[in-house]
């Protein structure tokens, strides 16, 4: 705890209280999400991050408008943390043509080209080539920008995690691999699935700085993962984090979660984020009861516009089914 | 301009001789020196000179860079493809055969074809990827599938399938130009071989089939390697009286259903000749498009002659066997109009 403290001492009050209103954002945003999903307003797969927005909210801080980023299918907390619109996102959960994929993605594809977010990516693995793919663009045209792709411990086993390691290493490319290890690949915990269950590790066989951070902890995540981009930034090529953290949820809206003992899952709930950092804070005396009120209040108000735009947004006509198999424009 | 100079320059010979290979080359380098968007990737494509020689010489002249050897992880350098399309580069990915671009399948599916759609038309991917394809050199049953008839099942991606010197030469550009993803599928056993083509050849499109021989009793469909058994068939039919026309399919996505009703139409017989299998096959859908859409024009039940249902053997008798080849397209013209 003596850590965090003198972490905490480091950081602008303002933005620390920031880190808090975000991951409050994406806490109470996927809040909603449930309850829309259980009155029919939003289908398909609902992959919750909740437990794991500390990730999220302190990698994102690390990057620049200009950077690109890659996500998986439980990408809520990235999109929002990426800049795009809260309404946007809702409304693609809720299908409509003014979400940010025209409500050709759901919840699992979330793009926007003004943010540079490549996507929710719902196969596991498949977003790392294009990771490596944008950074090989940013080094042949001699741009300095960081590519981060986020992934799960279950993209580890992956052929296409390893391809992709051993590519950005040889080419030197400006990409940040962000490994969300979670513990479990749906229902399947690391070490069934696993022969060396160090992540960090075996990336480092690639030959790229790869080390270890606690998920749980927005600052300690924020502080590693600033000091990995600036690292790229300065021309270091790849470098690799695993955060550590854990999901609260089910792997989707519903599981029995025969997999995991609810003991492991209360043990993880003491070290929630959206427990303990506002309790950080409030030792520190930099929030109090009524501020995280406050900000509550002002989540609370933008999840509801967002809500109520995603309600009154329109749905695509049925006539443009068919529109963005091919492009509508001309390439230049 | 002197009576002199002038007699020079009609003297200047209008036509060149190039293999296949030589052509794709020819594209590649001007490609290469038009944009320098563009690069080459693939396994082999530079040092080596690529696995069937296409791009030798390139390396020399455009360096690692542009002309970039990968290592063998074709998932993840035709997802790079992708990433560096969407991030504004021209790439082109060569993969060495079309057996081998099964690893890539998750890419190529899942990525390439879906992005622009997924993401409500925000990113385009105007990425170009070439592969071999075919049978024909005894290389047995892991490297002489024509699987393009797959690719072509997917929407999203476009896919070409130059029989031609001209198209060899020519469906580069245009692919390059496009916006969206375009797959070539080159006919391996046609790169050695020799044509004349105009020392400066004229573009080419990649939206329509094309009518390489006009006939009046039978339509022959096909596209690719097959070009040239098929041809050689009409001919020798020709020598029967049989006049057969021979369409080329050209590009496989999207099909040029139109071309292959016309000609239906002029010929009311079709035969569609495909190096693919016939189940489940690209001469299955040609099939059905001719029903749907010229069924009244028919004099006779649409054929198909494809390679023999079997992964493709190594003894050459048996490869010989398992193809369409010319004699066999023959016979089925000649079962077909009544002759045989």
């Amino acid at each position: 705890m003596a850590v965090q403290e003198a972490r905490l001492a480091t950081v602008d009050p303002d933005h620390a209280r920031h880190l808090l209103r975000e991951m409050l954002r994406i806490r109470r945003f996927e809040e909603r999400c449930v309850e829309l999903y259980s009155a029919t307003k939003i289908r398909g797969f609902l992959h919750l991050y909740i437990g794991e927005e500390a990730v999220a909210v302190g990698a994102m801080q690390a990057l620049e408008p200009t950077d690109a980023v890659v996500a998986t299918y439980r990408e809520h907390g990235h999109a929002l943390m990426r800049g795009i619109p809260m309404r946007a996102v809702m409304a693609e959960m809720f299908g409509k043509v003014d979400g940010c994929s025209r409500g050709r993605g759901g919840s699992m594809h979330l793009f926007d080209a003004a943010t540079r977010f490549y996507g929710g990516n719902a196969i596991v693995g498949g977003g790392l080539p294009l990771a490596v793919g944008l950074g090989l663009a940013d080094r042949m045209r001699g741009r300095s920008r960081v590519t981060a792709c986020f992934f799960g411990d279950g993209a580890v086993v992956e052929g296409e995690f390893h391809e992709s390691m051993n590519l950005t290493a040889l080419w030197h490319l400006p990409v940040l691999w962000l490994c969300e290890n979670n513990m479990y690949a749906m229902g399947t915990r690391l070490d069934r699935a696993q022969s060396e269950t160090d992540i960090a590790l075996r990336a480092s066989s690639y030959r790229m700085p790869a080390w270890s951070v606690d998920g749980m902890d927005v600052l300690a995540v924020e502080e590693a993962t600033r000091r990995a981009a600036e690292s790229i930034r300065a021309g270091a090529g790849p470098l690799f984090l695993e955060y550590r953290t854990y999901r609260f949820r089910a792997h989707s809206m519903y599981d029995p979660e025969r997999y995991r003992a609810k003991e492991e899952v209360e043990a993880w709930k003491e070290r929630d984020p959206l427990v303990t950092y506002p309790a950080l804070l409030g030792r520190a005396g930099l929030v109090t009861d009524e501020v995280v009120g406050e900000l509550e209040g002002e989540v609370a108000a933008e999840i509801d516009e967002a809500v109520a735009f995603a309600e009154t947004s329109a749905i695509e006509p049925v006539e443009d089914l068919t529109r963005f198999v091919y492009s509508e424009r001309t390439a230049s | 301009m002197s009576v002199a100079t002038q007699a020079v320059e009609i003297a200047r010979p209008q036509v060149q001789r190039l293999t296949y290979r030589e052509a794709m080359r020819a594209a590649l380098r001007e490609a290469l020196l038009r944009d320098d968007r563009v690069f080459l990737m693939g396994e082999d494509v530079g040092r080596y000179g690529g696995c069937f020689a296409v791009s030798l010489g390139l390396l020399e002249e455009f360096g690692p860079e542009r002309i970039r050897d990968t290592p063998l992880s074709e998932s993840t350098f035709v997802g790079a493809g992708i990433g560096a399309a969407m991030a504004g580069l021209r790439p082109i990915v060569e993969i060495m055969t079309v057996n081998f671009s099964l690893l890539a399948l998750d890419q190529i599916v899942n990525n390439a074809a879906t992005i622009l759609h997924m993401s409500g038309g925000q990113f385009n991917v105007p990425l170009v990827v070439r592969m071999a394809t075919g049978a024909g050199r005894q290389l047995a049953a892991q490297h002489s599938h024509s699987l393009e008839g797959w690719y072509a099942h997917i929407p999203g991606i476009k896919v070409l399938a130059p029989g031609t010197l001209a198209d060899f030469r020519g469906m580069l550009q245009p692919a390059l130009d496009d916006p969206d993803p375009v797959f070539i599928f080159e006919n391996a056993a046609l790169y050695s071989t020799e044509g004349e083509i105009a020392a400066d050849p004229p573009a080419v499109d990649i939206e329509h089939a094309s009518v390489r021989r006009a006939g009046t009793d039978v339509s022959l469909v096909t596209y690719g390697g097959m070009l040239r058994n098929v041809l050689e068939a009409a001919e020798s039919l020709a020598a029967e009286g049989i006049d057969a026309e021979v369409l080329d399919l050209r590009v496989l996505r999207p099909l040029d259903a139109e071309a292959v009703l016309h000609s239906v139409g002029r010929t009311h017989r079709a035969i569609i000749v495909d190096e693919g299998w016939r189940s489940g096959s690209l001469a299955a859908e040609v099939s059905a498009r001719i029903m749907e859409g010229a069924f009244y024009e028919l004099d006779a039940p649409v054929d198909r002659v494809c390679t023999a249902e079997v992964p493709m053997p190594y003894a050459k008798h048996l490869e010989d066997a398992a193809l369409p080849q010319p004699a066999s397209i023959a016979a089925a013209v000649r079962q077909m109009v009544g002759h045989g």
